[in-house]
């Protein structure tokens, strides 16, 4: 019996570490370009793009999500979810320390969510709203207790959405001001050794990780490289191995993927979801004529946009709601390029040719040539339409002081309707001086019912029957005319291999990647 | 004084050019009746790759043909307004303080130096950031960072001129002092502003295409500047984006300059003469 239960026991250890062992190579450097250079490395207080880019490597959260937004374990090894609804239990990992050497409890858990993200990050604290009491029985339990169901509460414990911070270090001190900001000091996979500002962010690996073998990479660079052009010579030349979403034109991208030995992906932006859509004024001009909204619609050819203006790259939407985002449904209207029915919806509503003012995101060449394209498309079927034009301080201005007729926008969806899709359509979320809430002023009081029930059913069944109902009815109103769901392709090379394995992509890549030699 | 400019080859060639460039700029319309942002064919087809795309197409697969002719409209159009409305500024102002001196004179002179003071470029760039782009606002720009050397060269030319005898003849006629500055005075000025408006002309054009390159052009407007701007991304892989919008920049200056030249030429036959021995 004994000799069987060891038996069994080897088998196990040979089977875990057979495969990493086998297969996966230890060591190398990874060099990632970052742009722009992040405002800081804190992740509890600045959640921008680059941030959680270097950063997702220094903290972690309590679960990770593949591809399919499935959970994975991270800080938690394992998780229940009550029948109710009401009580989510965590289990932690045992033997992890934090960067300094201090031991990583329930404790840092209770403190991050409790205390330190309530006051410093504002879309986990519309989450924590629905949430009773936050406890730790035991050093490695937590116990999330909430007032009512409230679906997508399990995607809030990703990384950039709840990064657990060192209590020993944050508690009772200003947060925002604390020197150790400067240093960061996580749980994560590799450790923060220097950042030359306008040059490079050093990481090493943290050789006391909990996970055995992990990480396999010795160090990783974060290098600044401010000019699109540069970074794509960067790369060409071998100076940095990875070139994240967005880092270089989309024109560049058939060019650099031809090259010998260079991959690309669009996976990783699962969770984030992108979508790109056009704001369009509901309260007043053309735009508040739901024919004119459905006319434009039909109007632009979003395929040949996201063929050209994009390089292929990217997902025409058909709705409110991203295909990789849970609760998707494409039994919607499908708006095709139908330029004389376009022409019919104008001439119903008896459009006058006011002119419609486009505002595009200043955010570079592609953006520009998307509203160019689409002022080309509404040209063609008889609207008068004329590109305004903006940096980004007017464009927050202009859209949210909601002076605009048509303007280009996208945001994230942070993986369930309830998370990042509501908020842009339901009428609470009217509120002037924001450019990320319900600018286009849609109110549909009946669907805000929908939109709020949805949000609370406790049966995943029940809230896919709720979201596709809504998305069939708010296709046909138009209040935003989507466009695409964008991805970023990520360019990188063949030898480094699972650099992109989940919904968040190489914001924890380095984690799991490895360099074959 | 025709027949000199007649016999200036240079000048010639400069006359011609600019002929040709305006002829392309009226006639657009009517060679490209749908106009310089339709999409005609796939994006980024090389030179004669196609029939009818002699120039290929850009970026989104429009026209570059088209585009170059569009384009040569805004930058003539930019170039010859923003040129008059500087020597609206700059002519009176300059003949004022160089015909009444003093306090007048110190007045508008340290007025201009506050102007000459901030570089051309920043102050028009500046300038089309606040008032937003579009094409009146950098006609105006460009107006309001070229008008200073005018005011200061008419002043010079003014304060030469009234001290000659025919003006003292004129005094002593009894004309009043706006009639000696209006009637006698400015129009012996006349040659080296022509002169010097001819260059502007050029220089505001290259002005525009530089706001346009920097994404400071009216979004609506198709311009050289744009063109060379939207291709700047892609020039290692479509280098006809952005060579034959600059061609057409550099064809328009140098006709102008040329132009230019021969009118000063012209006007001033010792100068040149001195200039050639």
């Amino acid at each position: 019996m004994k000799y069987l239960k060891l038996k069994a026991t080897t088998f196990l250890i040979a089977a875990t570490l057979a495969s990493p062992l086998a297969a996966q190579e230890a060591g190398g450097r990874l060099d990632i370009v970052v742009q722009p250079e992040p405002p800081g490395l804190m992740l509890g207080l600045v959640q921008n793009g680059p941030t959680q880019l270097v950063a997702g490597d220094i903290y972690e959260s309590l679960l990770r999500y593949d591809g399919d937004l499935t959970p994975m374990p991270g800080l938690a090894k394992s998780w229940e979810i009550s029948d109710d609804g009401l009580t989510y239990t965590f289990k932690l990992n045992e033997g992890v320390t934090w960067h300094d050497g201090e031991p990583f409890s329930a404790d840092d858990v209770v403190f991050s969510a409790d205390v330190f993200l309530r006051e410093t990050h504002a879309r986990l604290r519309a989450s924590l709203a629905y949430v009773e009491s936050i406890t730790a029985p035991d050093p490695l339990t937590v116990v999330f207790k909430l007032k009512e169901p409230f679906g997508p509460f399990i995607n809030a414990f990703e990384n950039g959405t709840m990064p657990i911070v060192p209590k020993h270090i944050y508690e009772g001190t200003d947060f925002a001001n604390n020197p150790a900001n400067a240093t960061p000091i996580g749980t994560g996979p590799f450790k923060f050794d220097e950042w030359v500002k306008g040059s490079h962010i050093h990481l090493v690996k943290n050789e006391d990780y909990y996970v055995d073998g992990l990480p396999y990479l010795d160090e990783v660079f974060y290098r600044v490289i401010p000019d699109a052009a540069a970074r794509a010579v960067a790369f060409e030349t071998g100076e940095v191995d990875v070139l994240p979403g967005g880092s270089v034109e989309n024109w560049d991208i058939p060019r650099l993927a031809e090259m010998d030995g260079v991959c690309v992906t669009e996976k990783g932006w699962e969770f984030l979801a992108p979508l790109a859509w056009m704001w369009m004024n509901n309260r007043e001009g053309p735009t508040a004529n739901v024919k004119f909204r459905q006319a434009v619609m039909y109007a632009m050819d979003r395929k040949f946009m996201r063929d050209v203006v994009w390089n292929g790259f990217g997902t025409v939407a058909t709705g409110p709601i991203a295909s990789s985002t849970n609760f998707y449904s494409d039994d919607v209207t499908i708006y095709d390029h139908n330029p004389d029915k376009a022409k019919e919806l104008l001439a119903e509503m008896g459009y006058d040719g006011e002119p419609v003012r486009i505002l595009p995101l200043p955010y570079g060449e592609t953006w520009q040539r998307w509203a160019e394209a689409v002022r080309q498309n509404l040209s063609e079927v008889g609207i008068n339409a004329e590109i305004d034009s903006s940096d980004v301080a007017g464009w927050n201005e202009k859209t949210s002081q909601w002076d605009y007729d048509l303007a280009f926008t996208y945001l994230y969806q942070y993986g369930d309707p309830a998370l990042g899709v509501s908020r842009n359509y339901t009428a609470d979320r009217i509120k002037k001086g924001s450019p990320w809430n319900n600018v286009e002023g849609y109110n549909n009081p009946e669907l805000d019912k929908k939109w709020a029930a949805a949000a609370t059913m406790v049966k995943p069944m029940e809230r896919a029957d709720a979201y596709a109902e809504i998305q069939k009815e708010i296709v046909d109103d138009v209040p935003v005319a989507w466009m695409q769901e964008l991805t970023f392709p990520t360019i990188y090379r063949c030898n480094v291999n699972d650099l992109v394995t989940t919904a968040i992509g190489i914001n924890d890549g380095p984690r799991n990647a490895w360099i074959e030699k | 004084m025709w027949k000199r400019f007649r016999s200036n080859m240079g000048a010639m060639v400069g006359v011609a050019l600019l002929i040709a460039v305006i002829v392309v700029a009226v006639i657009a319309p009517m060679l490209f009746p749908q106009g310089p942002w339709q999409m005609v064919q796939r994006p980024f087809l090389a030179p004669f790759a196609v029939d009818g795309l002699p120039l290929g197409t850009d970026t989104l697969g429009r026209n570059v043909a088209a585009q170059l002719a569009y384009g040569a409209q805004v930058s003539l159009l930019v170039g010859l307004v923003s040129t008059l409305v500087a020597l609206l500024i700059g002519v009176p102002l300059g003949a004022l303080a160089g015909f009444y001196g003093g306090y007048v004179d110190e007045g508008a002179m340290r007025f201009t130096e506050f102007f000459q003071t901030i570089p051309n470029f920043a102050l028009a760039i500046v300038l089309v950031a606040i008032f937003e782009p579009t094409l009146t606002s950098i006609t105006v720009a460009i107006a309001i960072v070229s008008w200073p050397p005018v005011a200061r060269l008419v002043r010079a030319e003014v304060m030469s001129v009234r001290t000659r005898e025919f003006v003292d003849a004129a005094r002593l006629a009894g004309l009043s002092k706006q009639r000696i500055l209006i009637r006698q005075v400015l129009p012996n000025t006349v040659s080296p502003i022509i002169v010097m408006a001819s260059l502007m002309v050029a220089t505001a054009i290259l002005l525009e295409s530089s706001l346009s390159f920097l994404g400071l052009g009216d979004p609506n407007a198709m311009s050289w500047g744009y063109m060379i701007g939207a291709a700047r991304t892609v020039i290692r892989t479509s280098w006809w984006l952005s060579f034959f919008p600059g061609i057409a920049i550099v064809i328009t200056v140098l006709a102008l300059n040329l132009i230019g030249e021969g009118l000063n030429d012209a006007f001033n036959p010792h100068l040149s003469r001195k200039g050639k021995a």
